[in-house]
This record gives structure tokens, sequence and C-alpha cells, in this order.
């Protein structure tokens, strides 16, 4: 017994109407956004009184080799639903995405995180450095192709 | 005259005694008091994620367990109902009583070491934390009884429980109840109105809820800085739907509100546990699913619970092989470290351990 969880092509719908040009796409459980948007996006999410999203549970990353998906799981704690923002990343080289961290402050440690297993980069934060391993560690540990 | 000032910079752990585990912290002070503080993490980092696209399903059960090892059961549970969620099933109703009992036990054994730890921190060496490890060791001798391990417990699997409860741990589990009753008074008697604790922790570190909701912090740290937000009530999962608690909520989120609010759970996960023993039935306790898992690929499962120290979620993405493709875990103490500075800055050394312990952070799960 989940709690309701707004479908992706809501989420695109109320996205494009406010914020024309970052919505990528949408499937039944989340909404796509441009990496470029993210902040943009993650900001109105919050802000909008309808979707009023402003618990986030969530910052994973995803390797799927020929593109990265980040994935933000997002609650509202007012409204009871919960909802789901991704992102997808091409390339292998010098990633990065804008961060959330001005938005929600709880991401800052779990972008931290997949900057340092992921290698992927988020502008923006105020710490962007490893968490887990030490700085000049080499390479990116949940990568596909670290081992 | 002002005195010339200069601020210091001392190193806290990672071998600290009372940091509960490796964690390290680099604090500033002027004189006695925080102006700067830095979390330093990493020194329990043993890449669970990276492990588990390495194991089947099942076998992923036993790297959970070494998450927060204090909640051992709760982390069991939230993987498999991330599993299931991945294959579309439920386990029978049996399992799911077993499930939601062992892990309301857990939760009441998770608190104990917290409070007792709490209170340890305040100076108070010994007395209440061996008071606390008295019961929890009942608890843990429950869990011995169910599955042959104290702490590493792996009793949960994909679609319900290993193995149905022996015909003796029944009594042992009344036996439980009726002396808990009267050691756990005994410890509410010595601390809930020390008028020491109160003197020490009222009004330090407070933390306030919009805060608390910004830094995504959850469990009990949230609930003590007066947000009720529990997810055994808002997506009751396994036998939740059919439990009566209540969610113990505290005012000002400071020091003992947080402690406070981690009594008053006690009290409701006994409730929990008295109503399962109610209403169980028996019947199977597992579905009958294969020894090696393949969810469809391009599924993909966000699972979470209400543990002992806030919401544990397993992201799980399936590519239809034997292992998952990934397994993010959110991890709640780590998450709920993310307000130390709003916790520390401004507040006095002697604060500064007991703030850190109010927050019950686990460091297997920090560093995962």
């Amino acid at each position: 017994m989940a709690l309701p969880e707004l479908t992706g092509g809501e989420l695109a719908a109320r996205l494009t109407a406010a914020l024309p040009d970052t919505v990528a796409g949408y499937d039944a459980t989340a909404v796509w956004v441009h990496p470029a948007g993210l902040a943009a996006a993650a900001a109105w999410l919050k802000a909008d009184p309808e979707l009023d999203l402003q618990f986030l549970n969530s910052v994973s990353a995803v390797d799927f080799v020929e593109h990265f998906d980040l994935v933000y799981h997002l609650t509202s704690l007012r409204r009871r639903h919960t909802a789901v923002m991704k992102a997808r990343l091409y390339g292998r080289e010098e990633l990065a995405a804008p961060s959330v961290y001005g938005v929600w402050r709880g991401a800052d440690f779990q972008e931290r995180e997949i900057w340092d297993l992921m290698g992927v980069r988020f502008d923006g934060h105020p710490n962007m450095k490893r968490i887990m391993l030490w700085e000049g560690f080499d390479g990116h540990p949940l990568r596909k192709d670290f081992l | 005259m002002t005195l010339r000032t200069e601020p210091m910079t001392v190193n806290v752990g990672p071998q600290h005694p009372s940091t509960h585990g490796v964690f390290r912290v680099r604090v500033t002070f002027d004189g006695e008091e925080i102006v700067e503080v830095e979390p330093v993490f990493g020194y329990l980092h043993r890449g669970t994620e990276k492990l588990a696209e390495e194991r089947n399903y099942v076998q992923v059960v036993t790297l959970t367990d070494r998450l927060d090892y204090t909640s051992s059961m709760i982390n069991n549970q939230a993987y498999c109902l991330a599993v299931e969620q991945l294959l579309e099933v439920e386990p029978p109703p049996r399992g799911k009583y077993l499930r939601t009992l062992t892990a309301e036990l857990q939760r009441i054994a998770s608190h104990l070491i917290a409070v007792g730890f709490f209170v340890q921190e305040l100076g108070a060496l010994g007395t209440p934390l061996m008071y606390s490890f008295r019961s929890r060791e009942r608890i843990l001798e429950l869990f011995e009884m169910l599955c042959g391990a104290r702490i590493t417990v792996s009793y949960m699997r994909p679609g319900g429980v290993f193995a149905d409860a022996p015909p003796e741990f029944w009594p042992a589990l009344e036996r439980f109840l009726t002396d808990f009753a009267g050691e756990f008074a005994e410890i509410e008697q010595l601390l809930l109105e020390n008028e020491i604790l109160m003197m020490r922790t009222r009004g330090v570190s407070p933390l306030p809820a919009d805060v608390a909701v910004n830094c995504s912090v959850s469990g009990p740290v949230l609930r003590a800085s007066g947000v009720a937000w529990d997810w055994r009530k808002e997506e009751p999962y396994d036998a939740y739907d059919r439990m009566e608690f209540e969610v113990p909520v505290g005012v000002n989120g400071d020091n003992y509100d947080r402690f406070w609010v981690r009594m008053q759970e006690i009290h409701q996960s006994l409730r929990i546990v008295r109503q399962c023993i109610e209403q169980i039935e028996p019947g199977p306790v597992r579905l009958d699913l294969p020894l090696v898992l393949r969810p469809e690929a391009g599924r993909e499962a966000y699972g979470r619970v209400e543990a002992s120290k806030g919401e544990l979620g397993f992201y799980l993405v399936s590519d239809g092989g034997v292992a998952p493709y990934r397994c993010k875990i959110r991890s709640p103490s780590l998450i709920n470290l993310t307000i130390t500075e709003q916790l520390l800055v401004g507040w006095k050394l002697a604060d500064m351990i007991v703030s850190l312990g109010s927050v019950d952070i686990n460091m297997g799960e920090v560093d995962r």
C-alpha cells in the first residue's frame, strides 16, 4: 500500500507548462528532464504548491555503459504523494550535471558519493570532493568498467 | 582591553570511543565554542553496493545484515521488500507477521543501544548502558532461537522468512515481554525525568522542522522536530496495516526530544509485538520462489522501510540477470548527518558528543 505516486505523464505536462524545454520525456513512473535543466526543474517541483515535493528521499546514479541515469526519489510530506525524476547523461568522460544542493540540502552527501563512486560531477555543489575514498584515488569503483 | 583569540582545529575520531564507530569530525573551536565542523567518512567503506552486483538476489540478504549491524532484521526487511516489488510478489500472511514481529523486536534492541549510549555520553558511565544491554541481550537470544545468529541474522528472504519460529520461541517471547515491562520501567524511572539529563539536554542543539525536512532527515530525529512522518503509517508494508500504534512526536527537536521519542517508540514497538502475537495464524512462512531469482529486465524498484534510524531504502535495477544490476542503498545514518553543522556550530565542546549521540548513527550504514 504505497502512497499515491505521481505518474510521469502528469509531471511532464505540469513541468512543460511551467518550464518549457526542460522535459525530455516521460514513462509510467518517472519524468525525464534534460540534465541542463535539472536544478531548475527541481526548484519548481519543490515550489509548486500542488506538487510540493519538499523531501528528497534519495539520489541514485546507474551506469548503463552507454549512458548514466540520475534518479531522484521525491516525497511531499504535506500532500502525501511521491514522484520520481530522472535525467540521462551520455558519454563516460567529464560527466557533469547541475547540483540540486540549493533546492534540497539532503542531496549534499549523496551527490558527493555519486562523484566519488560513479564519476558524475555536480556543478554548483559547494564541497564537491570524494566522500568515501581518499583524494587521489584512481577511478570510480561503482562504474561497470572498473572491475 | 579585548583578548586576542585564535581558532583551534581539533580532530575527533576515527578512533574516539564515543563516536559510535569509526566516525571522524574535524572541529574548529573558538575557545570552547564550535565554529566549524567537517565530518569525514569512509573508514568503514566496504563497497556493499558493488558487492551486491556480484551476488544473486538471495545472497545479497547477508550483505544487508552488515549495514546497520544493530538493526539487521530491519535491513533484511527493506531489501526483501524491494526484491518483492521487482518480482511483484507478496509473502504469505504468517511470513508478514513474523517479519513485523522481528523488525519491532529489533527496533527495541536498536533504540536501547541508542538510549544507553546517549546517556553514557552524558557522563552516566556504565549503569544505564548495562541496563539496556541486559534487555537487548534477551532479544538477541530470541533471534538466536529463530535463525541461529544474534547479530548477522539473515532471517528474511524475498517472499517471507527462511523458517518458521520453533515452538519454544513463543513461550520465550512471552517471558521476555513480561520481564522487559519491569526492566524498561526501571530504565524509564532512572532516565526519563532525570534532572541532570534534562538540564544537559533540554534546549541543546534544537533542529527546526523545516531544516530537518530540507536536509532529508528521517526517523526519530525528524519526528523529534515535530514532523509526524513514519513510513510504517504512510506506506504500511508487511503486517503494519493491521497494527494499531501511535507516532510519538517531539516539540523542540532538541537533544532531549530525540531521546524522548526513542523511549516512546519502544512502548509502541511493544504494542505492535503484542498485536502480532495475538493475530498470527498458522500457515506457510515463505513463498515457493526459485532459488535463483531473475526479475524481468528493465524493471526497477525502490523498497523502503522505517528503520530504527530513519528511512532505509533499496533502489534495485534489474537487467534480467541473476544479480541486481544496481543496488543503491539509501542509508538513513549517512543522510541524517547532513545536519551535523546545524547541530554543533555555536554549541560548546561538552555538548558535541551528546548531540552526535542524539542523532544515533551507525558507521556500518554510513560508510556501507
